[in-house]
């Protein structure tokens, strides 16, 4: 049990009218389980377009697909596994309590998250400086080839898709370590580090399909 | 104290081997779908390559995200949605080879 806590709960689940707390953290856990099955068919829309294009442009998405950096695509898949174990581990400490080590692990957590954007950067700025793009007017021209658009569309689209979610998620992660830092949670109470980490384990579930589609086989 | 073990009410206490194998099976993973998609296997690339990436899936979300521990309403609302998604591009493939 941690002996200081600036939060006034201290470890105890708050107390609901409607429901025992027992209840509220089941139901917590399986509303995020449902906002993840409509994230999957979110990104699942997109994953269905870049079938129908692949199957239309099987040789030129292979080609398009070798401008991207398959070591700096391999490394950030590498980084969000990483992430994910660290945030595991998060929830396995707030399961016993350990405030402490879950403040540490959403900090490692959250570096990687950040480690990923930044290598996200370099590889949309070596796009750029190709001119691979869509506000570029020469990629918009007839005579750049059409399924290059195409795949350099759809690949902007699911990893800015992605990004997004990466941000949000270390706004989220964020917000549980401040609560860990002031000792919020428990044996008892640890509903929001297990939902907040089954949200970021999206992220990397996502890119793991996201990498060998785009960076691999294209 | 006397209840340390009944913790049925509560998520799943993992041992820590559990959450590191895990890792290195997906670290594994990542080197063997790169290394897969420097051989020339035609079709089969792609197919070997959503084949691990499933495989990854899989071990992040029935261990990392316990989904092994959980209840069947949960299994089936994790499930529904790959269900869904299949259905979805079967029925794009389904049409488009047949538009004029």
């Amino acid at each position: 049990m941690s002996t200081q806590c600036a939060d006034s709960l201290c470890g105890e689940p708050p107390k609901l009218h409607h429901m025992d707390s027992d209840t509220a953290y089941h139901a917590a856990k399986f509303g995020m389980w449902l906002f993840l099955a409509t994230e999957i068919l979110l990104f699942g829309g997109l994953f269905c377009a870049f079938a129908l294009y692949r199957w239309m442009y099987l040789e030129e998405f292979s080609r398009a697909s070798e401008e991207l950096n398959v070591w700096l695509g391999g490394t950030n898949t590498i980084v969000l596994i990483v992430s994910s174990f660290f945030v595991a581990l998060a929830v396995d400490a707030a399961q016993k309590g350990n405030n402490k080590k879950v403040s540490s692990y959403l900090l490692y957590t959250i570096l990687c998250a950040a480690t990923f954007l930044v290598i996200k950067y370099f590889e949309y700025s070596a796009k750029y400086h190709h001119g691979l793009f869509p506000a570029n007017p020469e990629f918009n021209s007839p005579d750049f080839n059409k399924a290059y658009r195409s795949f350099f569309g759809l690949y902007y689209c699911m990893t800015g898709l992605h990004a997004i979610h990466v941000m949000a998620g270390m706004v989220i992660l964020l917000w549980i370590r401040a609560k860990a830092k002031a000792g919020r949670f428990s044996e008892k109470y640890y509903t929001p580090v297990e939902v907040g980490a089954l949200y970021w384990h999206l992220v990397d579930l996502i890119w793991i399909y996201l990498f060998p589609l785009l960076y691999l086989v294209g | 104290m006397e209840n340390k073990t009944d913790n049925s009410h509560m998520g799943h206490i993992l041992p820590f081997r559990v959450y590191f194998s895990v890792l290195l099976a997906l670290l594994a993973l990542t080197i063997i779908t790169v290394a897969v998609s420097r051989v020339d296997l035609g079709t089969w690339n792609i197919v070997v390559a959503l084949l691990i990436a499933s495989a990854k899936a899989l071990l992040v979300a029935l261990f990392f995200m316990h989904l092994k521990y959980e209840d069947k309403l949960t299994w089936f609302y994790a499930f529904i949605p790959v269900f869904l998604l299949i259905l979805l591009i079967s029925g794009v493939f389904i049409d488009n080879p047949f538009r004029g």
